[in-house]
Order: C-alpha cells, then structure tokens, then sequence
C-alpha cells in the first residue's frame, strides 16, 4: 500500500564494517533487508526489534529515529499526527501490543520505601533467613485445631492453597499471543524456582500437562481450549473478566497467528481471527460470576478459582463483589498491563494504575472484613523488584509479570506482536521464528530474573527490619510519598515523606 | 452539584405474585420462592413489596421509616433523628396513627436500625399552601424527599396507601421472618435477594424501591445511572439511596404519574427500539419512537436489567432491550408469576398453565380485574 | 439407582450424584429436581441420568460424556462449554445455552431463549450439535466458530418469530439449519444464506433421526418444511476491521 507516512525509525549500515556476511536479512522477520551487493534497508518496516543490532557480527547497524522534523506543536505530537494519517489511509481501528505507553505519572516512581536504622536494626539478608514464602487462597477466620499431650494437631483443613517461593508469578499470556516456546520456558522456569504460571485463554498445549502442578489455567470469555480435564490439570482456575490493557473489550488474536497448532488448540478454523467476546456472554451481573465460579469448583472438585479483572472506577466494589461471589483469589490488572494486540486508544486511555487500585481494593475488603478470603495478586506495569515491594506494601499478595517475563526472553518492547512477526520468537506462530528461543534458554533466563528480583527484596526486607514478607504486606506505613498531593496520598494510604 | 457520590452495584434474585382478582394471599408464599433463590444473593439485601395489607387504613399514605445510619456520614442518635421526622410530620400532614413496625429478633437479624410506620393524610391548608397544580400525590412526594434528603439518619421506605415495603440487610427469607410477613396479606407481593458490593450492610439500599405505591425490584446494573441522576435531579427528585433502582422508581413516577403517558409508553420510553428498528417502521409509529428517544434520552435505561414494578393496580415485568437477565413468567387461574428462575415459580405454583419466556422490549403488563381491591 | 433431590442443597445433590457415577451406575434417577444448580458439571464417564423436575443453572457445564435427560423445563447456561455427552429438555430451556461448546449434543424439544450456540467451537470429528424444537431469541449462534445449530420452529404462533436479531453476529465458523424463513436484516453481516446441498441434508437427517427418537417429535413432518443454511461468509470477518 502506498503509504505518506514517515517511517519512524532509519536503519543506518557502516557500509565500511559490513562484510556482507547477510546475517542481518536472515534475522530481521519484518522483511526490511535487501541485498544487491550491498545491504539495502527499507526504513519502512524497521520496527526497532533490534534483532538484526543483536546479530551482527560486526556491529555495523545503527538503528535512529528518522530525523526529519516536523513543525512543533504541543497539543498535537507527531504520532497524533501520525494516527490520523494512518487511520484516513485505512478506515480501520488503529493496532498496537504491549502495554500502555503515554507519559500518565507513574505512582511507583512517587514512592519511596523506609529502612531501619538505630532506634529498630535492619537484619543482614546475607546472613539471616529472610522468608519469601507466599500462599494464594481463602483463609478462614480462625484456625481450628486440637491441642492433646502437647502436640498439636488440625481439626479443620484450609481450604488448598497455591504455595510459591517467591512473591512473584509469571502473568497469563495466551498461547496462541505466545508461541509454545515461550510457553514451556515458562512452564519450566515455575517449576524450577517454585512459582506458578498462567496459560492465558488459549488453552494448554499437551506437552505442558506435565507441569499442571506450576499452571494455573484461564477460563476466558471465548471458553478455549476449556474443557474437563484441562480445568483439572492445573493448581487452580483463573476466571478472565478483563486485562488491564484493554478494559471491557474482548482478546483479538489476529488471523495471521492461528495456524494448525492454535487452530486444534482452541478448535476454530486456521486463519480466522480468535475473538473472546468482551463480557463473558454468560456473566452479566454478578451473580452470573459467582454461578460460574462454583460451576468450576463443582467440577474440579473445589480447586481455588481467581477472578482475573481489569481496574476500572469501581474496581474496590467490583472487588468485593467477587471475593463474596466466591473467588479465592482476586487479580487485578492496572491500565499499563501489556498484551499481544489491543486497539491502541483502548490500551492508553482506559482504566486506572494498579497502585491506586491495589490501594483502594485492600481498603474496602478490609473495611468489610473480608480481606482474608481472598489473596490479591497485582499486576499491570510491575518493572522491577522495587515495585514489587511497593505493591507488597500495598497490600497485594503476589504480583505478576507479563512484560517483564517477555523482556528476560530477549523482547525488546517494539510493540508489534500483533503482526506475529517477533524476531525473538517469543509472540509469533511462525516455525522459522519460533526455533529461535530455546525453551530451556529462556527458563534459565527467567530463572535467573526471578533469582536476582527475589534477592534484591530480601535486601528490601532486611532495611526493613524483617524477615518475612508477610510483615510487609499491607504494611502501607513502610512507605512515604514524594511529590503526590493529599487526596492521592489519602486514596493510597500513604503519608507524604517528612511526616 | 456532588460529583463524590458511590454508586453501589448489585446482582440479585427476584420474584412477583398477583392475584389478578384482589383475593390476598399471605407473605409467607412469596417467602417460600425467593428462598429457593438463595445463592442469587449474598445476604446482604433482600426485601418485598405488598399491596392489600392496609385495608382499615387504605385512604391513608402509610409511610414505612427507617432511622438508621448512613454510610460514609457519622452517626448521631437515631431516636433523634425519629424525634426530628415525627415532630416535621406533625407540622406538615396529618398522621392518624404512628407506631413501631412489629418486628421478630432472630438469631439471623440481630441488629436493625429504628423502623416505624405512620398512616396520614394529607392537609388541605398545607396542600393550598404549596401553589397551584400540585396534587396531593405530589405533596406527599415533597415530604419524601424533605426526609430523606433533609433530615439526617431518617428514609422513607414506602410511601403507598394500603401497600408497604419490608427490607433490610440479611437474606429475604430472613427478612421475611424478621418483620414477620407470613401476618400480612396482599394481592400483589414482589421479592427481592440481593447482592450488593458497595454500602454493605445498609438497610436502605435493600430493594424494593418505592414512591407512593409504585415499587421496584431490579436485577442487573443501570450504566447510565450517572446521566439517569442528572436527568432526575432536574425535576426536583433526590437520589438519597445510593443505589440505581432509586432511578428506576422515580422515572416511572415522572413520567406516568407526573406526564401522563400510559404505562406501556412509559416502559418504551426508558427502554426503546434500536435505531435500525425504529427506521424500519411506518411513518406513524416511526415518528412517535423518535421523539420518545429524542425527548427522553438522558432518562433511557442503559445496562442489563429485569425489573418488576409493582402498583396498586397491577404488576409490570420488563427486559432491557436485549434481554441479559433471565425472566420468567407463568400463569395459572387468577394468578400471575414473574421470577429470576423458573424453578422458583414451581416452587409455589406446583401446575402452573403456561410458562414463558417474555421476549426483550416486550414487557408483561398485568392488571387488576375492575372493580376488585 | 433413585435419587431423591426434595429440600437437598445443590452441593449434597451433586455429591450423591457423582459418588454413584463413580461408583459405576449407568443409570441415575434423581426425582423431585427444582432449582438445584450445576447437576452433572465436570462429570465424566458414560452414565445416563435422568432428572425429573426443573434443574437449576449451568445444566452439564463442562460436562464429559454422560447422558442426561431432563423431564420438565431447563432453565440458563445449560451445556455451558460441554466437550462431550448428551443433554436431551423434554420441555423449554432458557438463555445463554451450550455457550462455548466443544463436542456432544444438546436437544431442546421445544423453545430456547436468548444467546443460545455462542462461540460454539469445532475441530475434526469434535462437532458441537445443538437441536432446539420451537423458537429462538436474539444473538442465536453468535461468535459461532464451528459445530452445528439447527433450529425447527415447531409449534409456533406467527406473532412470534422464528428467530430473534443479531442472528450469527460475528460468525466464523460452523453452520446452522434453520427450518423456515430467515430474514437477512436479522442476520449479522457475516452471515450468508442459501439452500441445502444434499450432503447438508443427509448430515442433517441424521441427527435429527436421533433428536425425533429422544424428543418425540416427527420426523417426516419436520422435513415436509424446507430448511435454509446459515454459513460465515467468512473466516476472517473482522479482517478489515484493523490498522496494522
């Protein structure tokens, strides 16, 4: 198609370094590279994956953004432009993937964490047990248990539990928006460290029932790939009403990603698009949800069932209402979730941040005296172990990581995976480009991300002055806030540094 | 103008009886079928709504008044709150008889908050007094809303003559046996289990919602409530109840009682045709269905809903426009059913002569035999 | 074996009812149903039960291979993402039924209620049949992306239409039958209409020998009516709806 639109980024080639050795038209999957007697970029479909800078033998690729200039004007940047252009030229929904990447303050980056000095010590993490270990599900009000001859026994079982290691899980990303490698790395890198993953709503490929004891399993509004012993093959069921990348509309999994293995894996013809319908067409008021939710515990023999929701206005009542619908675990996706492909206005214009949310749902279930009953795992823009220790403080159980996930697999955040095109091999269906991550690569990959993240919150915990994260969790006093105004710090929980 | 209000969102459980030939039947019936609707609740709201129970009072307004705490709002002594309601009642209309709503503690509704009912009339000098062309159907609405925006900790629950609201938090079985309905006997009783996520435990977020002697009964959630509000506020209505029903009860009073349109129009009105229906139909109706939609749009019940509204006349079921709350209806003799589940209806009504499906935008409007009641 | 359901809560019943699957009966009676939910969900192995009463929601969800026949009505969600089995409403059944459905039959002899067959699914031999007896309401079939929907309209009154609006709304895959006239204004755009091909017909024939032996219905006065097929134009309908 004849396009007016600028190219946003300009590949430039050290002509001098090159020794043709045409690694670079190999690696790129978006067919930028040409070569007659030399290497010939088409700045058209450089995305800025930056596979080909990776590959290079010789380090000859530059990748700039295209530095022509357009008149400044403040109300209208380039990429409004740029938007309007595309969609005169097309009619269509304007497409994009990750999460959301207009410049909204960033509430994480406005919080800063406590540290004990002289008046309570802070514990060396190095030296002393510093305890990560976390359970996801319903606790009961009191335990009931039975005390004879010293020993001490349970009278009332609690209702099952998702034990991990770590604070951490890796985020329900389909497969079908993932590739079955990308999969297994995270299937395996769970079961390793001792966390749990999700499958997102495109079902569970045979080859990963073995690690069902690491996987929780998702019930989408399209229903795919769920049927009876897929329910029972994980540890729990997840329930997807929303994700925080696109609120209230449904999963779109273009037609170009459903080849033969997705097309089985989720029984729709090869080639069509994958809709989830935005609501479930079953749910409509929540009593619907909670039929549901025990629709699956009576069929997985009362496995804990969460409810995966994205944050909107009045995400504490909606909270509230699912934990007394049933749930045992509430997840709450924050507006800069990612995801494979959303509309991009959806992506950057609705919903609200994770940390506000987070705040505003531990509030109202403790108010009404059910905090207990459900765990609450965050997600939604989770960069770093700092956020994770700010979400704990929060009062979230478990965060869970999506990009990040992707990030430690060697994505690059271009954005694209809607095309099906990853040159990573991590979002595409593609054989030739899916052999490029090694499943057992990308584990030891997230393995070691996990690894790194969880020392760095014992470091957190032990400036802290404890040593275990249950002592932090909810623990809003932990943390003071810089540069926030009242009703914010108010709506957090939070007190302004200094007081 | 308050932007800071909570809207409470809930789903529920509902069930509707009427007798179409005025014979009363005891509270203890419908109990017996919104009960076998439990899990559509989650205890913390259930309600019914009777018509009939007043006979010796039936040309007085029986006034149903809860003092209780209001959420978000500190709390001041509740026999105040009474103290101040009794003493403006006795000022503007005359109460014949004032007293204590006959309640039963049980182990499954210990707390409550004060409930009384008074039976008045309206008073000419009052009425004359308030300008010409108000009704004293209005008067008695002004009163309403004084209270339950003016005077802090008191809500009036019902406001009908020879009809009454019984509601409060706990499930509707448990309701029932609190203020004992089995004792009183109507022709027409709605039900309501429900589930609600905001105001926990607040008694007068508890469905029904009445005005005079319309009642309401909802399951699903108005999304348009936000414009619904405005659009009421303009014609002097107070949302003091924290819950979008409140917008249901009062569109219908405005616009059959105070605007006069017949009750069917009324229900197209906040529930019309598409577009791409309304395009397609001829000239005549096509033009009337525009201006319906053109006139009342800020007052069109946008979101998934199955509503019974009750009157002292009749009973009315209704859809949202594409029907995504279940509703059932049956018949048999003289009686009507309308309910969330079929299986609630033959709990009651062992035979019943037809069971249906009502279809969307196509409400069941049942009346009172003339004469009767 | 007899089951007796008066005054038993949903989650008693459904133990009862799994314990004697389980334990190996092939035949289950479970008398005096009214209103208890999630009988035969999750439930695998090839027993037949047969409930005599009205069950509550989500009849069959998930359900694995059993038999169950329902004397009475059916009320919401019933076969609701059923892989496989079969569920046979000697009465009506209400909305939001076989809803993901991946396998198995569900025959309703007389009228069904709305969003009945969404995003029904299909791969290989796994086909998804739905047979409804009377008539439909809206968003019949919708999101369908494979299996078969057959429609009869037996037994209704010309005020009510056959079928409702928005009739295959986002269809991509599978076909329906319906039994009658259908308007295309009533249709989503992605649906196509046309006439029967003869491997249609013998396909169809062949379940509804099955559904006229297990409803009671005619067979012959049923194929008397011409039938239309309802097909995704499609398989990409939302294709053009993006800018990549």
């Amino acid at each position: 198609m004849n396009t007016n639109i600028p190219p946003e980024f300009r590949v430039k080639i050290d002509q001098e370094k090159c020794r043709k050795c045409k690694r670079c038209l190999q690696s790129c999957s978006f067919g930028v590279y040409q070569f007659h007697d030399r290497v010939i970029p088409d700045n058209n479909k450089c995305v800025a994956c930056n596979r080909c800078v990776a590959m290079c033998p010789e380090d000859a690729i530059t990748i700039n953004e295209t530095p022509n200039v357009y008149k400044d004007h403040p109300n209208w940047n380039l990429q409004l432009r740029k938007n309007i252009w595309k969609q005169a030229e097309t009619g269509g929904v304007l497409l994009t993937g990750m999460g959301n990447n207009l410049p909204y303050p960033i509430v994480f980056d406005h919080l800063v964490v406590d540290a004990c000095q002289v008046t309570n010590p802070s514990i060396d993490p190095l030296r002393e047990p510093m305890e990560l270990r976390t359970f996801l599900g319903r606790k009961p009000d009191k335990v009931n248990v039975e005390y004879k001859n010293g020993k001490m026994k349970l009278k009332e079982k609690l209702p099952p539990q998702i034990q991990i290691e770590t604070p951490v899980i890796f985020a329900p990303m389909s497969f079908g928006a993932l590739s079955l490698n990308a999969h297994k790395a995270m299937a395996m890198a769970a079961k390793d460290f001792g966390t749990v993953y999700g499958t997102g709503e495109g079902g569970l490929h045979t080859d990963l029932y073995e690690y069902g004891p690491w996987t929780i399993v998702q019930c989408a509004s399209g229903r795919f790939g769920v049927h009876s012993e897929y329910l029972n093959a994980g540890v729990a069921v997840e329930i997807k009403i929303g994700q925080g990348a696109k609120p209230g509309i449904g999963g779109h999994l273009p037609g170009e990603k459903i080849g033969a293995e997705i097309s089985r894996t989720r029984m729709i013809p090869v080639g069509t698009d994958a809709l989830s319908p935005a609501p479930h067409h079953d749910i409509y008021s929540i009593e619907d949800l909670r039929q549901l939710i025990y629709a699956i515990k009576e069929a997985t023999n009362y496995k804990p069932v969460s409810v995966k929701i994205a944050c909107v206005h009045n995400v504490a009542a909606i909270a509230s209402g699912i934990v007394r619908a049933g749930a045992d675990i509430v997840y709450l996706d924050g507006f800069k979730g990612g995801t494979g492909a959303a509309p991009t206005m959806i992506r950057d214009h609705v919903g609200i941040p994770i940390e506000l949310a987070l705040a505003a749902v531990d509030d109202r279930l403790r108010q009404e005296g059910i905090r207990n009953q459900a765990s609450i795992i965050a997600a939604g823009g989770i960069r770093s172990s700092a956020d994770v220790v700010k979400a704990i403080a929060l009062g979230a159980d478990a965060c869970a990581i999506g990009t990040a996930a992707l990030l430690a697999m060697g994505c690059s955040l271009c954005q694209k995976c809607y095309t099906g095109n990853c040159a990573w091999g991590i979002c595409t269906q593609k054989p030739e480009l899916t052999r490029r991550l090694d499943p057992e690569w990308g584990a030891m990959r997230l393995k070691n991300l996990l690894r790194g993240w969880s020392h760095e919150i014992k470091e957190f915990l032990g400036a802290l002055g404890v040593n275990s994260v249950e002592s932090l969790r909810g623990s809003r006093e932990r943390l003071r806030a810089v540069g926030l105004d009242k009703q914010t710090c108010e709506i957090l929980g939070v007190k302004p540094a200094g007081r | 103008m308050d932007h800071w209000w909570e809207k409470d969102i809930s789903g529920c459980g509902l069930t509707g009886i009427i007798n179409t030939d005025g014979k009363r039947i005891s509270g203890s019936v419908i109990r017996k079928s919104i009960a076998l609707q439990h899990d559509r609740g989650n205890g913390q709201g259930g309600g019914f709504a009777a018509y009939g129970i007043y006979p010796e009072y039936k040309d007085y307004y029986a006034l149903h008044i809860m003092y209780t705490e209001e959420p978000g709002k500190p709390t001041r002594d509740l026999a105040q709150a009474r103290k101040e309601t009794e003493a403006y009642l006795d000022g503007i209309v005359s109460v014949k008889k004032g007293e204590e709503i006959p309640v039963k503690i049980t182990d499954k509704v210990t707390s409550h908050p004060l409930l009384n009912r008074y039976f008045i009339k309206v008073r000419p000098d009052k009425l004359a007094e308030s300008g010409v062309g108000m009704t004293e159907d209005d008067f008695v609405v002004k009163v309403v809303m004084h209270i339950n925006d003016k005077i802090d900790n008191a809500f009036v629950f019902s406001s009908g003559k020879n009809m009454g609201a019984f509601k409060g938090v706990g499930f509707p079985e448990d309701i029932a046996d609190f203020f004992m309905i089995e004792n009183y006997e109507g022709y027409t009783w709605t039900a309501h289990n429900r589930f609600p996520t905001n105001t926990q435990g607040w008694w007068g977020g508890a469905h029904p919602f009445t005005l005079l002697d319309w009642s309401i009964v909802h399951n699903g959630e108005i999304s348009s409530y936000g414009i619904n509000k405005r659009y009421l506020e303009m014609f002097g209505y107070k949302m003091a109840l924290l819950t979008d029903t409140e917008v249901v009860t009062y569109m219908f009073d405005l616009l059959v009682r105070r605007q006069g349109l017949p009750i069917e129009v009324a229900c197209k009105a906040v529930a019309p045709p598409f577009w791409k229906d309304i395009d397609r139909m001829p000239e005549d109706e096509r033009q009337a269905y525009e201006a319906l939609r053109m006139v009342y749009g800020s007052g069109l019940l946008n979101g998934p809903f199955a509503i019974l509204f009750g009157h002292s006349r009749g009973l009315i079921g209704m859809n949202d426009r594409i029907k995504l709350r279940p509703f059932v209806a049956a018949t048999k003799g003289k009686t009507v059913y309308m309910a969330s589940e079929e299986s609630a209806i033959r709990e009651v009504c062992s035979d019943p002569e037809k069971v249906w499906n009502p279809r969307a935008g196509h409400p069941v409007v049942v009346e009172l035999e003339k004469g009767v009641a | 074996m007899t089951i007796e359901a008066k005054g038993v809560y949903y989650r008693q019943l459904n133990e009862k009812i799994r314990e004697a699957v389980a334990s190996g009966e092939t035949e289950v009676v479970v008398n005096n149903v009214n209103g208890q939910r999630y009988i035969g969900d999750g439930v695998r192995g090839k027993a037949t039960i047969t409930v005599n009463g009205v069950p509550g929601n989500d009849l069959a969800a998930f359900m694995d291979g059993p038999t169950l026949v329902i004397n009475g009505n059916a009320q919401d969600g019933v076969a609701n993402t059923m892989n496989e089995g079969k569920v046979v409403v000697m009465g009506n059944a209400g909305d939001v039924l076989g809803y993901g459905m991946r396998g198995g039959k569900l025959f309703v002899k007389g009228d069904v209620g709305y969003r009945v067959g969404i995003h029904m699914k299909g791969y290989k031999a796994n086909i998804p049949v739905v047979i409804a007896g009377g008539t439909a309401g809206d968003f019949f079939g919708e999101y369908m992306a494979g299996g078969i929907l057959v429609l009869l309209g037996l037994g209704r009154d010309k005020d009510t239409p056959l079928v409702g609006d928005y009739c295959g709304t986002g269809m991509h895959g599978g076909v329906m039958y319906i039994r009658g006239e259908v308007d295309p204004t009533r249709c989503g755009a992605e649906v196509g209409i046309e006439e029967l091909s003869e491997e249609d017909t013998k396909t169809l024939e062949g379940y509804l020998k099955e559904y006229c032996e297990d409803t009671g219905h005619d067979l012959g006065k049923i194929m008397k009516e011409k039938f239309v097929k309802l097909y995704p134009k499609s398989s990409r309908p939302y294709g053009r709806l993006y800018a990549y």
